[in-house]
């Protein structure tokens, strides 16, 4: 089978790989370049553990072709800490005892940081909205609920 | 939240300065930076990927399995059928004396539940093998089937599985697990009211977030390292190293981290296929449950039939309990001869009642192998009896929780099941109930002791 060119930046580096026509965004991303932090809990769109951020949107990687990403800019949770430091959203989910066995977190995260790049203020409702796309199995959402109010909270204190 | 540590202090001498700090967990930072490794997130070169042939069928006879048409298929590397497996025929509790041997890592001769696995394809890619296994053709010829407990127990129902030859576990002691305390029918007749009521629970899946999987790769000693998210490594390593009959030490299994398990990932059941497929090719194999496999042909937590009868007085005591628990195993054993087992030792639940009389069943149907999950074999008992003292409660007039004070265990009570009451502590929970949920009680009830009868 032919191979198809993709070239994308992953977290502000750039990638260039040959893939199979078809091949999912996840598993380029995990299979191909090795970015694992994405992950797949169902590969048909209803759990949001795949859960990346395509120029800005929100996007599930499992639903995503590889071969639409070209010239995209691609965020995922393996790139969200500068030199060691967690992002603040990384912080308040550790801090909130937001994750258990972890798999949905990297997901979460991605959602959580789409909400707070265009609501840096956001209310209760929005909080849950915008995780709505997202499964848990074991924390019953409130930590992580919290943990994204509280990183919106650290977030406006420091531009403050 | 405060410890009362004088409840406990006669087991606790040390200063557990620990409690009611919060503390990281060691394994967050790798989960909120995406470095935790799961089993998944390993990749080897010319790693081959299983797909299982499923029986559509709840019960069936195998006429015959034709692979040639699939064998053909490009990218299709092997395929595996019964007669490749050294030891085909297993039961997990075997390592602890609890046979017999009665499910198969591939159905031979017979399916007896639907989604059954009946064919290992193992292929280039994953397409490879969905598509080579939609081409293995299986006769079957279809049986009856019975998918209802009491059913599965009547004379003459379908036999489900003929590694038992009847559709229950033989105990040691007979057709079900027996507990027999005092005089139950003595305690009925003495009783100022008794109620019967049969409660009743369907099969629940875990759902965990990561589904059930393993990647196993040989390596240049002869062995095989298999990352996996059971949550039963040694159980697991042990059971696999019998069916493949591979000495242990050629077994090197990576874990630990698992994605959600529940309870629904202590079967074995990815694990020694996947070894099989990578020693029979020498390659590394991938065998990941999709989604559908996941909600579907993973154990979930048993049926269960609770039919509880009561005794109790206007005053309160309840003077006999009789039990019977079904728990429905489907067509395998797994872990369920143990449930129903729980169940029987648990059914008096934390009080104190001088005739009990339990029968516990474990019961074969042809509906998918149920097993392990958080707190099996009690858990639905416990909302059976639960329910059970609020009715009972209301039908003496008495307020619920007030019941249970005058029925709690309290230390050196003997337990149905003959093991005596030690470091009880339900009467001064239900005290620290009372309070934080504004629920009073009389204080004669807040001045009880679980160490001290007679208040
Ligand atoms: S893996 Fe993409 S939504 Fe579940
Ligand atoms: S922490 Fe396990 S699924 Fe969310």
């Amino acid at each position: 089978m032919a191979k198809i060119p993709v070239q994308f930046t992953l977290n502000g580096a750039e990638k260039a790989e040959f893939i199979d026509g078809g091949t999912t965004l996840l598993n380029a991303l995990r299979d191909k370049i090795g970015d694992t932090s994405p992950k797949g809990g169902c590969h048909q769109g209803t759990c949001g553990a795949c859960s990346v951020i395509i120029d800005g949107e929100l996007r599930l990687s499992c639903l995503t072709l590889a071969e639409t990403c070209n010239g995209a800019a691609i965020t995922t949770t393996s790139g969200l800490s500068q030199d060691g430091v967690l992002h603040p959203l990384q912080r308040a989910f550790l801090d909130a005892f937001a994750t258990q066995c972890g798999f949905c977190t990297p997901g979460m995260i991605m959602a959580a940081k789409v909400l707070l790049d265009h609501t840096p203020d956001p209310s209760r409702d929005d909080v849950v909205e915008a995780l709505s796309g997202n499964v848990c199995r074991c924390t019953g959402y409130e930590p992580i609920i919290q943990a994204v109010l509280t990183a919106a909270r650290s977030n406006s204190q420091n531009a403050a | 939240m405060e410890l009362r540590k004088s409840y406990f202090a006669d087991q606790r001498k040390d200063d557990l300065h620990e409690i009611g700090q919060p503390r990281p967990r060691s394994d967050s930072p790798g989960h909120v930076t995406g470095k935790t490794a799961y089993f998944a997130d390993r990749n080897f070169p010319a790693m081959l990927h299983l797909k299982m042939v499923r029986s559509p069928h709840h019960h069936a006879r195998i006429r015959s399995i034709d692979i040639s048409e699939a064998e053909m298929h490009p990218g299709v590397v092997k395929i595996l059928t019964a007669k490749d497996v050294p030891h085909n025929v297993y039961t997990i509790l075997i390592l602890i004396q609890i046979g017999p041997e009665d499910e198969t890592v591939l159905a031979d001769g017979k399916v007896r539940w639907k989604g059954e696995a009946v064919v290992a394809v193992l292929a280039e890619t994953e397409r490879a093998a969905h598509e080579a296994a939609a081409k293995v053709k299986v006769d079957y010829e279809v049986l009856p089937a019975v998918f209802d407990m009491e059913e599965a127990l009547k004379p003459g129902a379908p036999v489900v599985n003929e590694y038992h030859g009847r559709n229950y576990y033989l105990y040691d002691s007979g057709e079900c697990r027996k507990v027999r305390f005092g005089d139950v029918e003595a305690g009925f007749a003495g009783a100022d009211h008794v109620l019967e009521q049969t409660y009743q629970s369907s099969p629940i899946e875990h759902a965990p977030t990561e589904t059930t999987g393993c990647i196993v790769a040989p390596e240049g000693n002869d062995r095989f390292t298999c990352y996996t998210n059971t949550q039963a490594m040694f159980f697991t390593l042990d059971n696999a190293s019998i069916i493949l009959q591979m000495p242990g030490n050629r077994l090197h299994f990576v874990g630990g981290t698992v994605g959600g398990g529940f309870g629904g990932k202590v079967d074995v059941i990815v694990e020694p296929i996947a070894i099989l497929g990578a020693k029979l090719t020498g390659r590394p194999v991938s065998f990941i449950y999709s989604r559908e496999e996941e909600m579907q042909i993973s154990s979930p937590r048993a049926a269960e039939k609770v039919v509880i009868k009561d005794g109790v007085m206007k005053d309160g005591r309840i003077v006999a309990r009789k039990v019977t628990g079904y728990t429905d195993a489907g067509a395998y054993s797994r872990h369920s001869p143990y449930g129903a087992q729980k169940g029987a030792g648990h059914y008096p639940g934390p009080y104190t009642i001088p005739n009990v009389w339990i029968d516990t069943y474990c019961v074969y149907t042809n509906r998918t192998p149920s097993s392990a999950m958080r707190g099996f074999g009690v858990t639905i008992g416990d909302f059976a009896l639960e329910v059970q003292m609020d009715k009972l409660a209301r039908l003496i007039g008495m307020d619920p929780l007030e019941f249970r004070f005058i029925n709690a265990y309290r230390d050196g009570d003997m337990k149905a099941h003959r093991q005596p009451t030690e470091g009880a502590a339900l009467i001064e929970c239900m005290q620290e109930a009372s309070r934080a949920a504004n629920w009073p009680v009389a204080e004669k009830f807040m001045a009880m002791s679980s160490y001290a009868k007679g208040a």
